[in-house]
């Protein structure tokens, strides 16, 4: 107890700390490892089909859905929750918003867009109250609303696609910025997604939620004497992770350019995936939106990789659930260091 | 010739870092008796029990237990010597059965693939119950017992491994008194059959009531064994108490001026009633008793984290309504909770953000948080206080505990209180910083705060507080002023006994 531990590496002023470097930035590390990698073994003709710039957006638009709803999961998970309604979420919501912007109806393309939100934030904030003010476990209550969302989707669209939507909702998943040549653009997922990686990092590293997210997670109970209104924010985690939910399903609807009750299958596990990989920690308190996106990114870049080199999709389940494991062993052990 | 007694510990000394816990203590215990182990919190109970039991290994003397000279014990084989203890937390397996937590690990088997023979099973254990005069059903699950009867169970449990020695750790700290007489009707059946039982106690009243002999430590060090019957409780408070006090807490002179916080007739079912007081500004009050005494639930009912039933809250000789620590923490108070780990620190996260969350609203501007600010907060607070860390964005887990206890001050001193409340201020933390932290309160008092301090240890609530009062089972027993204010008086009136005047 009395004894002050310190890092084993000690950084002197202007010098250089490995350890504390390689905890800091080491699945960054490993991302560019991988990308190195898969840079030259995809070598053909002696080009990098892997570093081609059209490969480079596919993989970043592939991961944009995932990507967008695991911010919002890292806010959960930072607070000690888990958020399991995702993938439910992205097929209730996303059949909603292509009703709501059938060509036939002709409404303006904001309608669909808000109700969305409305409608993700709205779900997300009932699972943020069941976890607390009923006092439900977010396991629980989150695969309560998971199954909810799933039957009401269906519901709603009798089990059928919801297609036909109007050309300028396409244009939110399909269209593009930055059109010079032929060879460069960047598609509107991909801007959204950084657009909404950006808005979360500051969030959360920046403004009272992000810091009270950080709390809830680091010590609830300390949090509630520290005067923080534990309850609310809670409801508030919740309700921007659903929030997310319905922008990664506005994308995928409009990308996709039909409603589709049955998709989004597995999304919230990846998405947590994508989270843990990236250094957040399941036990509450530690996570970055950084780390997130690098996640996000190591699984996309994996897949395609691997797609480029002809190995088998079944391969790459396995090699998901490897990393994943990896990644939580080695956070697990970081931690026993510092207890 | 027979062995006189069935334990002798002779000599233990047990050093911690900094701290010499035991040392040249000795116990004896006879075949049969029940043996009463008091001392004041850090006298060095729990320490010579452990070392008994094996978790600890002494460095000096010997332990002779039922004919056999040890060196040391070892904590796998203290259940097969016989001896077992009764832990003061229960952690029984909450979603078995009674019988089944008893026969953990060996019940009796119905062929060797490993079936249980369950009706053998509840035989056992009923005639186990019959034996010791226990009345309720060995297929109950053990969660719908109350603690009382779950300790019921481990006594059983004790005499199913046929222990010759069971060591109780204040066993009625959490049963009501009807239950009581009942544990001390178990307690004699076992002395009948021969069993010893050490039994550890805070309470005077239990010791004449239930033992026939009594060790008291203080401090690491052995005072006595007496005979009950030779002894009384101001001759028991004498051997507790019979310690130098050395100037080690200095509180200095400040002005106390006028009531800054009064509570009238607080009362809150199964935790205190009817308590009244009131603190000054520039006055340290002192909360004195034993755990389990009410003291630790009145501040946090003030503070609001389980408001009390009835009874009224002043402040500046205004009612006020706290429901929760936003509505304390805005009416001008802060409070450092008794334990730092459960409900003061983010362990995972840094030192700065471990001292602003009590007042980050002073903090939000119109984009994002004023990071420029909030360090500078900080660093004028690591300076004040001395934290020693390498930097603001070392995570708090890496401080030693004196370091830790100072950052959560940290947190609360940047709210600016009127009025500071601390539970357990320097428990557990090394002798340096908490002279610190003593001088610290000094200075507060000085400028004017009104501080409220629950604390364990005796020499530290006599040296710092400028009154005293003393709880007793939820009650305040009683009330000395800094001049009155002795050991004596203060265990007197924890353990309920009236003021010789």
């Amino acid at each position: 107890m009395s004894t002050t531990k310190m890092p084993a590496a000690r950084s002197k002023k202007g010098g250089f700390n490995l350890k504390a470097f390689v905890n800091k930035y080491g699945i960054l590390l490993i991302f560019i490892g991988i990308c190195c990698l898969l840079a030259i073994l995809t070598i053909d003709n002696g080009v990098s089909i892997f570093l081609k710039f059209r490969n480079i957006v596919n993989v970043l638009r592939q991961s944009s859905v995932i990507g967008i709803i695991a911010l919002g999961v890292t806010f959960v998970i930072i607070t000690g929750g888990i958020d399991l309604s995702s993938g439910s979420l992205v097929a209730m919501i996303g059949v909603v918003v292509a009703t709501l912007s059938k060509e036939i109806y002709g409404l303006p393309i904001i309608v669909p867009i808000l109700a969305g939100m409305l409608l993700g934030a709205g779900a997300g904030s009932i699972s943020g109250v069941l976890t607390a003010k009923a006092k439900i476990p977010p396991f629980i209550a989150t695969l309560g609303m998971m199954t909810i969302a799933r039957g009401v989707g269906f519901l709603i669209t009798q089990g059928r696609p919801v297609d036909n939507l109007s050309e300028a909702f396409q244009v939110i998943g399909q269209g593009s910025i930055l059109e010079i040549g032929k060879n460069f653009f960047i598609p509107f997922p991909v801007i959204i997604f950084v657009l909404m990686a950006i808005i979360s990092h500051f969030l959360l590293s920046s403004t009272k939620f992000g810091k009270y997210t950080y709390a809830l997670g680091g010590n609830e109970q300390a949090a509630y004497i520290c005067g923080i209104n534990v309850d609310r924010q809670k409801i508030f985690v919740y309700a921007y992770a659903g929030f997310l939910t319905s922008i990664a399903s506005i994308v995928l609807t409009s990308r996709v350019s039909s409603g589709q009750p049955s998709t989004g299958v597995m999304f919230e596990l990846d998405a947590i995936a994508s989270a843990v990989i990236g250094g957040t920690s399941l036990q509450g308190g530690i996570g970055t939106i950084g780390g997130t996106v690098i996640g996000t990114l190591i699984i996309a870049v994996m897949n395609n990789g691997l797609d480029l080199l002809g190995v088998s999709s079944y391969w790459q389940q396995i090699m998901k659930g490897l990393i994943i494991v990896i990644a939580v062993i080695i956070d697990t052990m970081r931690h026993k260091n510092k207890n | 010739m027979a062995e006189e007694y069935l334990l002798d510990m002779n000599n233990i000394s047990k050093q911690f870092p900094g701290v010499l816990a035991l040392d040249g203590v000795k116990l004896k215990v006879r075949q049969g008796t029940v043996h009463a182990l008091m001392g004041e919190n850090g006298a060095g109970k729990s320490t010579l029990m452990k070392v008994l039991l094996g978790i600890y290994i002494p460095e000096t003397g010997t332990i002779r237990f039922d004919g056999v000279e040890h060196k040391h014990m070892d904590i796998r084989s203290s259940l097969t010597h016989g001896i077992s203890m009764i832990h003061q937390e229960l952690t029984p397996i909450l979603h078995m059965t009674v019988a089944e937590n008893i026969f953990l690990g060996r019940e009796p088997l119905r062929n060797k693939f490993g079936w249980v023979d369950k009706k053998k099973l509840i035989k056992q254990t009923q005639a186990l119950f019959d034996e010791l005069e226990i009345d309720f059903d060995p297929s109950k699950m053990m969660v719908e017992l109350s603690i009382a009867n779950m300790q019921m169970v481990e006594i059983a449990t004790a005499i199913s491994y046929n222990s010759k020695l069971v060591i109780m750790d204040e066993p009625t700290s959490a049963i009501t008194e009807k239950e009581v007489s009942h544990l001390f009707r178990m307690i004699n059946n076992l002395r009948d059959k021969g069993v010893a039982v050490i039994y550890i106690t805070h309470k005077m009243d239990e010791v004449f009531q239930i033992a026939d002999e009594v060790t008291v430590l203080r401090d690491g060090q052995f005072v006595g064994t007496k005979f009950a019957k030779e002894i009384d409780k101001l001759g028991l408070i004498a051997m507790m108490v019979g310690r130098e006090l050395t100037n080690f807490f200095p509180k200095e002179d400040a002005e106390i001026t006028d009531v800054k916080l009064e509570v009238k007739n607080l009362t809150l079912s199964g935790k205190f009633k009817n308590v009244s007081f009131a603190v000054h500004k520039g006055e340290i009050l002192g909360i004195a008793g034993l755990m389990g005494s009410g003291r630790t639930e009145v501040i946090e009912s003030i503070f609001g984290i389980y408001p009390p039933e009835s009874g009224d809250i002043q402040i500046d000789g205004k009612k006020v309504s706290l429901k929760q620590p936003m509505d304390a923490i805005k009416a001008g108070m802060g409070l450092l909770t008794e334990d730092r780990k459960l409900s003061g620190l983010f362990l995972p996260l840094s030192v700065q953000d471990n001292m602003i969350y009590s007042n980050i609203g002073k903090y939000v501007s119109k984009f994002g948080l004023n990071n420029k600010l909030i360090h500078e907060d900080c660093e004028k607070q690591r300076i004040a206080l001395a934290v020693k860390t390498p930097s603001l964005f070392q995570l708090v887990v890496n401080l030693s505990g004196g370091n830790q206890q100072k950052v959560l001050i940290a947190r609360w001193l940047l709210t600016e209180p009127d009025i500071l409340i601390l539970d357990e201020p320097t428990r557990g933390i090394d002798v340096g910083a908490k002279s610190e932290i003593h001088k610290l309160m000094t200075k507060l008092a000085q400028a004017g705060k009104a501080i409220i301090m629950v604390s364990s240890e005796m020499p530290e609530i006599l040296g710092m507080s400028d009154r005293i009062i003393v709880m007793h089972e939820g009650e305040k027993a009683g009330e000395l002023s800094r001049a009155d204010a002795t050991q004596e008086k203060i265990l007197q009136l924890a353990s309920g006994e009236a003021l010789a005047i």
